[in-house]
């Protein structure tokens, strides 16, 4: 392990000749907010991590290269920016086998970083066993969260197949059993000298597990409810982030917090404003879309996914009276609106208020790590969780709003647990439920006898 | 904050000289040090101070009986006796009933969260930020109450109907909880102060950690609780008896060490520990499958407000009878034998419990060498904290969830009966069809009989 301490110290000598922009001086290093409690000595934690290089690619070099740095940076910014956005229409007309393709990609990716700056920060790179395990434990996880899904969602598909059946029907067991092995091995590697390192990686390999791989579930879950519940909050998040970098660029004055200096309270305000009318705005356009607004569903005659349905009343246009107020201001009495409409005014307060708080914690975490980006995937943007920051609390809060105020539970999902029961428990389930329906008037009371 | 860096840095200015090969790391305050586990001399006894050293904690009752023996006898009575007092206890608690066990895990819960987020506070000296310990608090309200109120609304679902605010509660559950622990990482981000952020970050991920390991553990042995007291107790007791009994193997026998890690553990211990394990769990589980008490599913009665352990015991418990393999017969000449089936299955949870139960030992060991920690705390005497008693059940009560989830039980009737009537009335008509089809089909219902129009 000495090797590996000399190694950080002397790429910090070549960071002190090789940059000065990035402050990587030792003792200018100290003075940075970033520094945790170990000024005292200099912080060999950033030199691992290396000096981006300059990522974009030369036909973008060429065409700016007669502009300043600080427009070059805009253009290059905007230009990535709405390279993306195309990307994202693109796959969204792909369909939802795609999407579910790409959740899957940048939640590889997203871990992939963040280990990474794990190994940097723990110069653990010569332990092989750490990436394995690191990456054995995600494809755990992975199975089985997949595994419930597939099993909730393709339900007959399984049924039908003899071995997917038996992996579904112990499919908790087995995924418990491949992480416990992964467990088992992670105890045998426990090497004298580097027990604190391991277990240190061992944490950030949960804690990482916890945050992207159970966000990326709950997208593709808010997916399945229908494409409508993936692309508006995903949109109001970025469209937060860009109007309030715009709102903060042409009026921000008032910093909004010591942890991202470049927030302003104009920003975040503007942002909020922006954000609601931007959300009611698209809501109304996708709402019309029976693409978007279906539940997706697996046909097991045609063994694709159809997105065919009728609406349901969240989106079919109903009259809404407005207030005295604003009937005086705009002179209509009542306003047709799609009652998703409203649900969108609540998921864009949560991205405009609550979502900036992923970014800052992001910002903390590279600021505690003192990085400048996760990677530099995006030329001008950084990594790809420095794009998804913002969404990590997003898809909590959409799943949950969906569980708590939209739908019940899965009726194809109670069906299979109900099947699963013992006969006996089926029959007093099928008394007790043919006595509340028939308590709601919802069959006749001449039902003949069970 | 400058005395603290100072404190953790070991005290006094000298021992950084000697620290330097790990100073070059600069992480030495967020306890790379340990990477010199192995020898505790020299370098790194600049972090033992830190924690301070374990204190006699023996009742003077205790001492004055034993002081007539030597060291090494003296610590073996103390253990012995408060193994005695331990199990005395767990037998009490039994008989006190579903609610009391109940209690008694949610105090063991809590108290192993605060030894661990103790430890932390330790490793990253960060006492003197007040935030930390409200914050990590916070975060264990808000996941237990995530926890419990799910385990109230499946449980309890009679009771809840009947109250109006439990029922708001119920329904919003989810949103509920999801809003507290908002609110607690916005606090968390709130609260980073300029020169912590690394501190903070790593008490923030050591708080996840501890709450994905001591919660989960703790509602899922609840869980299993009220699948029926057996599925709590035999687990448990499998559990302390392969420690108690590799322990004895080891002290008479033991010879071959079995991992560095522990090098007080042997082969010897381990085998023998495995084979005792697996005869007592059975004898266990044939003597406990006989009362109602232990064996029936924990149920709340809503007429009576208490719980109710009283049922017609499943096929699991009721004798059957099983024909021995015929080289077993020529050894013992029985040609069938009386077992309850649930026998069977305590063989696995031995199983599970002798071989990879020490594995969460092992875990604790090399969890207590990388922070440089003898004991988690002092909580018993000649044992340490609650978590080194605990941490051999750890993948102990994930085990039985699991194993039940998939080889004993279908899922919960009431919760699905609960979730039926939460559904829209056309898909309740309609899981009412195919319901009524499947089970003619079965021939549980008489077959339709065709209407008068």
């Amino acid at each position: 392990m000495t090797e590996l301490r000399h190694r950080g110290t002397t790429d910090n000598e070549l960071q002190h000749q090789q940059s000065d922009d990035k402050g990587s001086e030792s003792e200018s290093k100290a003075e940075r907010d970033g520094a945790s409690d170990s000024e005292t000595k200099p912080d060999f934690g950033v030199p691992d991590v290396p000096v981006p290089p300059d990522d974009t690619p030369e036909v973008l070099n060429k065409a700016l290269s007669g502009l300043s740095s600080r427009w070059k940076n805009w253009w290059v910014r905007g230009i990535l920016t709405l390279a993306m956005i195309s990307f994202f229409f693109v796959i969204i007309y792909l369909g939802p086998m795609v999407l579910m393709m790409i959740v899957l990609c940048v939640q590889i990716k997203c871990f992939q970083e963040i280990i990474t700056i794990g190994y940097s920060v723990y110069h653990s790179y010569h332990l092989p066993w750490f990436r394995t395990l690191s990456w054995y434990f995600l494809l755990c996880v992975n199975y089985f969260f997949y595994g419930e899904t597939v099993t909730d969602y393709f339900f007959s598909l399984v049924q039908r197949e003899e071995p997917l059946r038996i992996l579904s029907k112990y499919h908790r067991f087995i995924s418990f059993t491949l992480y416990l092995s992964g467990f088992c091995m992670f105890v045998l590697s426990l090497v004298k000298k580097h027990y604190r390192l391991q277990f240190y990686m061992f944490g950030w390999t949960h804690v990482t597990l916890l945050i992207i791989v159970t966000q990326s579930h709950l997208i593709i879950h808010n997916l399945f409810e229908g494409m409508i519940w993936f692309i508006v909050p995903i949109s109001c998040v970025i469209c937060n982030d860009i109007m309030a970098y715009m709102f903060g660029f042409f009026f921000g004055r008032t910093p909004l917090i010591k942890l991202s200096p470049k927030k302003t309270w104009e920003g975040f305000i503007g942002g909020f404003f922006a954000t609601i009318v931007f959300g009611i705005l698209l809501s109304y356009v996708m709402a019309g879309v029976r693409y978007f607004v279906c539940p997706v569903e697996f046909n097991n005659d045609t063994n694709r996914f159809t997105v065919d349905c009728e609406p349901s009343e969240l989106f079919q246009l109903q009259d809404y009276t407005l207030p005295s107020v604003l009937e005086s201001l705009t002179g209509w009495t009542t306003v047709k609106l799609y009652p998703f409409q409203i649900h969108s005014i609540a998921l864009s307060s949560f991205a405009s208020l609550i979502g900036p708080f992923g970014g800052f914690f992001a910002s903390g975490f590279k600021r505690a790590f003192k990085i400048k980006d996760f990677a530099n995937t995006i030329p001008g943007h950084g990594g790809i969780m420095d794009r998804f920051d913002c969404q990590y609390l997003m898809a909590t809060f959409v799943n949950v709003y969906i569980a708590s105020f939209i739908r019940g539970p899965n009726p194809s999902k109670v069906i299979q647990q109900l099947l699963a029961l013992r006969l006996d428990q089926q029959l007093h389930i099928f008394n007790s439920l043919k006595a509340h329906l028939t308590e709601k008037g919802l069959l006749p009371a001449l039902e003949e006898a069970a | 904050m400058t005395e603290l860096r100072k404190r953790g840095g070991g005290g006094d200015p000298d021992s950084t000289d000697n620290i330097s090969d790990k100073e070059a790391d600069g992480e030495d305050r967020l306890g790379l040090c340990g990477e010199e586990d192995g020898d505790l001399e020299g370098d790194c006894k600049a972090y033992t101070p830190d924690v301070p050293p374990s204190t006699d904690n023996t009742p003077q009752c205790l001492n004055k009986a034993l002081e007539g023996l030597s060291s090494r006898w003296r610590n073996w009575w103390v253990r012995g006796i408060l193994s005695m007092t331990m199990i005395s206890g767990f037998f009490l608690i039994i008989y006190l009933g579903p609610i009391m066990l109940i209690v008694v895990v949610m105090s063991v819960q809590i108290k192993c969260f605060q030894e661990i987020i103790t430890i932390g506070y330790r490793v990253y000296h960060s006492y003197e930020l007040p935030w930390f310990r409200t914050l990590s608090w916070y975060f264990l309200i808000c996941v237990n109450y995530f926890f419990y109120g799910e385990t109230v609304a499946d449980y309890f679902g009679a009771l809840v109907q009947r109250e109006e605010p439990l029922q708001f509660l119920v329904r919003y559950h989810r949103f509920i909880s999801f809003t507290l622990y908002v609110i607690g990482f916005c606090m968390f981000v709130l609260s980073l102060v300029k020169k912590h952020y690394r501190l903070q970050f790593y008490m923030f991920a050591w708080t996840h950690v501890t709450l994905l390991i001591v919660v989960t553990q703790s509602h899922l042995v609840i869980q299993n609780l009220f699948e029926g007291m057996i599925w709590f107790i035999v687990p448990i007791s499998i559990v302390i008896c392969n420690d108690i009994m590799a322990y004895l193997f080891g002290f008479f026998f033991g010879r071959t060490p079995l991992i560095k890690l522990s090098p007080k553990k042997t082969w010897e211990g381990f085998i023998g520990g495995f084979f005792s394990t697996v005869v007592f769990g059975f004898i266990f589980a044939y003597l406990l499958s006989q009362y109602q008490y232990f064996v029936c599913p924990v149920e709340y009665n809503s007429e009576t407000n208490r719980f109710a352990v009283e049922c017609e015991p499943s096929s699991l418990f009721v004798m059957q009878e099983y024909r021995l393999p015929a080289m077993v017969q020529n050894v013992i000449r029985w040609e069938t034998v009386k077992l309850y089936p649930f026998q069977i299955h305590s063989i696995a949870l031995s199983t599970f419990a002798s071989l990879i139960g020490p594995f969460g030992g092992f875990f604790a060991s090399g969890f207590k060498r990388a922070f440089k920690i003898k004991d988690f705390a002092d909580t018993i005497p000649g044992h340490g904290g609650i978590m080194d008693r605990f941490d051999c059940q750890y993948l102990m009560a994930t085990f039985v969830h699991v194993y039940i989830a998939s080889f004993i039980r279908g899922p919960n009737p009431s919760k699905v009966l609960q979730q039926l009537l939460v559904l829209q009335p056309e898909q309740q008509l309609s899981i009412f069809n195919t319901l009524r089809a499947h089970l003619r089909e079965k021939g549980m219902l008489p077959p339709a009989v065709p209407e008068a129009q």
